[in-house]
């Protein structure tokens, strides 16, 4: 395990003074061209019936932290590429799109459908909740986190309990402003392979690339600094082609990835919940076996997968999809029915709902800070010095918050973003950061930033549309309950 | 959504909308005795006008007499906008000048103030559209129209576009 043409003599007892139990690695070459990722397919099964893999026992490694700081630093590459609101950039399933009649709009730096020329966002989103849909999420930005300091470095940008977090599991979580514990994006972290090494995937909004990487490399860069294990972060691209994502959603969506996946993979759709991740491999028409990294969960509220999946083949894959789907079942969706879905589902929608200015408790996104991670000993997160205080409320010694995020069911018109949300007795004490009439409860349906106090659900309220008060209800979310698959545990 | 027509939406007319709630609206119009238009209805009244078309994408079609006019939004409206699940009818007797906004249409994705093409005063509200809004859809250009305005200066209708302008007018926006 010793890395070539080092250790020096004098610089040997530094190694002494490193913990044992101090990971090993392989050199920036052998890790310089990771993609297309090599699916293992061994280690599914692995995952899925032992759970929690421990670690195999390694070698310590045969020089310290200093020469290892000196052979190898800490890197954020490759980047993904940056398009502008202007000459957005187009998935890899755009001429897709194009033929099912996408009506394509800017989101996020790239061209994508709205919706679909057989269904109306209504209809679309109905289809979802009642059968299933195909979206592509390819604007979203995939990266893979590895090394033996990822885990620490992800658990000083985000909040996330990652120890706790099995190879195979996934978590909500934000990256998060130094000091003001700001959300910089929300994101989701997977485990795919444990320490010593570590490697996370972690998915990021499309509207944030620029900003997200610019984040972490200051953050990564930050680290270096600090003398900290070696990290790396890469964006999941291939030929400079950034992976697929398509996301399957909707009650019918297991029934049709399982009835998609090749007669080898072993993967029981069953016993797949909700926020796990698997290696699976697709039957293609050609005969092959596709190797995809898919997630069950996703951002409507329904049961369903997301698939990340190699740019060469996210077309075919997708075509195959559909094709095993049928018209009758699977339909493509767009952003339209995207964003009711979330809405419904009281998901945040990053720039609108939650921002560089909102912090977590704010949010009320209390549950992407575990327990532990609340604590003395667990605590340093980016921002934890605003964060932990507001955990708790004033009444019970705390800071809490002045302000809180809520669910709003509005009468009469629909409330968008940025409608004024005034008291009974027409103070002004909050704004509406997304609403829509709900297709699915035929109510309309906000989310607002409120005055704490004014959070509690069954609160009356007001919403100010086009000049006149609306009677307004602060309304637990999710407004229409979730259909996660969780199984019977 | 393409072009002005979502790219104006609730920019306008905090104001010009609402003289009252929607209850004191309601019991006003129950309240007032059936309004009786001076002129017949507008689904009488094609012969003698032409409609004629906003860039906006309003339409309004005079009364044979040419004192009254009724309001709608344009079939490429409706299409751009999706289903139509709310509308905001405009309160009567409302004095509006060309280009108010004096209601709206609500989709799932977006909300559409409808600008007034003439001044006048608002004398009648599609009241059937806030029970099925969906109407607009169906028929945007008949039982979809919105209001009714009494005209204050019937030579504002000559500066908008005819059917055969407005439909060269969405081309190009189209064309985009």
């Amino acid at each position: 395990m010793a890395l070539p043409g080092l250790a020096p003599r004098a610089l040997r007892p530094l190694r002494e003074a490193t913990p044992a139990c101090r990971p090993s690695y392989r050199t920036i070459s052998a890790r310089a061209c990771p993609q297309p990722r090599r699916v293992i397919l061994g280690q599914t099964t692995v995952i899925g019936a032992a759970g929690r893999k421990t670690d195999p026992i390694r070698p310590v490694p045969t020089q310290g932290l200093l020469q290892q700081r000196r052979q190898q630093s800490s890197t954020a590459t490759p980047a993904p590429t940056f398009y502008t609101e202007e000459e957005p950039g187009r998935t890899a399933l755009y001429d897709l799109h194009l033929k099912h009649g996408g009506k394509m709009v800017e989101f996020g730096g790239y061209s994508m459908p709205v919706q679909y020329g057989d269904l109306s966002i209504t209809n679309s989103h109905n289809w979802t909740r009642e059968k299933c849909s195909l979206f592509d999420v390819g604007h979203m930005v995939q990266y893979h986190c590895d090394g033996p300091g990822a885990e620490s470095l992800l658990e000083t940008v985000t909040p996330a309990g990652l120890k706790d977090l099995a190879p195979g599991q996934s978590t909500l979580s934000a990256l998060l402003h130094p000091v003001t514990g700001g959300i910089v994006d929300d994101c989701m972290i997977t485990r795919l392979e444990e320490g010593p090494k570590h490697l996370f995937y972690v998915v990021t909004n499309a509207g944030n690339r620029k900003k997200d990487y610019d984040f972490f490399n200051a953050a990564i860069e930050k680290w270096s600094d600090t003398m900290n294990p070696y990290v790396q972060l890469r964006h999941l691209e291939a030929e400079g082609q950034p992976f697929g994502l398509v996301a399957l959603q909707g009650p019918l969506s297991a029934e049709i990835l399982g009835a998609a996946l090749s007669s080898a993979c072993k993967v029981d759709v069953s016993k797949w919940y909700f926020g796990n991740t698997k290696h699976i491999t697709l039957a293609l028409p050609s005969g092959e076996s596709l190797p995809i990294v898919a997630s069950r969960g996703g951002y409507t509220g329904e049961d369903g997968f997301e698939l990340s999946i190699h740019p060469s083949q996210t077309i075919e894959a997708t075509e195959q999809l559909l094709k095993v789907g049928s018209e009758d079942n699977l339909r493509m969706a767009g952003l339209g029915a995207r964003d009711s879905l979330r809405l419904e589902a009281g998901m945040c929608l990053y720039g609108h709902d939650i921002d560089d200015s909102t912090t977590p408790p704010e949010a009320a996104l209390n549950f992407i800070i575990p327990k532990h991670r609340r604590t003395a000993d667990d605590i340093g997160f980016h921002g934890a010095e605003t964060i932990i205080p507001q955990l708790t409320p004033v009444s019970k010694g705390g800071k809490g918050v002045s302000r809180r995020r809520v669910g709003l069911i509005v009468e009469g018109a629909p409330a968008r973003e940025g409608a004024g949300v005034v008291s009974q007795e027409g103070k002004a004490i909050g704004t509406v950061t997304s609403g829509c009439p709900s297709p699915t409860l035929k109510k309309n349906i906000a989310m607002a930033y409120v005055e704490d106090g004014m959070h509690k659900s069954g609160t009356e309220v007001q919403v100010v549309v086009r000049g006149k008060n609306r009677k307004a209800t602060v309304t637990k979310m999710p407004f229409v309950p979730n259909k996660f698959y969780r199984g019977a545990m | 959504m393409s072009g002005a027509f979502a790219g104006r939406a609730l920019k306008h007319g905090m104001d010009a909308v609402s003289r009252c709630s929607r209850p004191q609206f309601q019991r006003l119009r129950t309240q007032k005795p059936a309004f009786k238009p001076a002129v017949r209805s507008f689904t009488a009244s094609t012969r003698a006008w032409e409609k004629k078309y906003t860039e906006d994408h309003e339409w309004i079609e005079l009364s044979s007499d040419g004192k009254t006019g009724t309001i709608g939004i344009s079939t490429y409206a409706a299409k751009a906008l999706g289903d139509v699940v709310f509308v905001e009818l405009p309160t009567l007797d409302l004095e509006v000048s060309a280009g108010d906004s004096i209601g709206a249409v609500e989709s799932v994705k977006s909300a559409s103030d409808i600008m007034t093409p003439v001044s006048g005063k608002i004398v009648e509200a599609n009241s059937v559209l806030e029970d099925t809004p969906g109407k607009i859809n169906k028929s945007p250009e008949g039982d979809g129209w919105l209001a009714k305005i009494e005209m204050s200066d019937a030579k504002e209708v000559e500066k908008l576009m005819d059917a055969d302008g407005y439909r060269k007018f969405t081309e190009e926006a189209d064309g985009h």
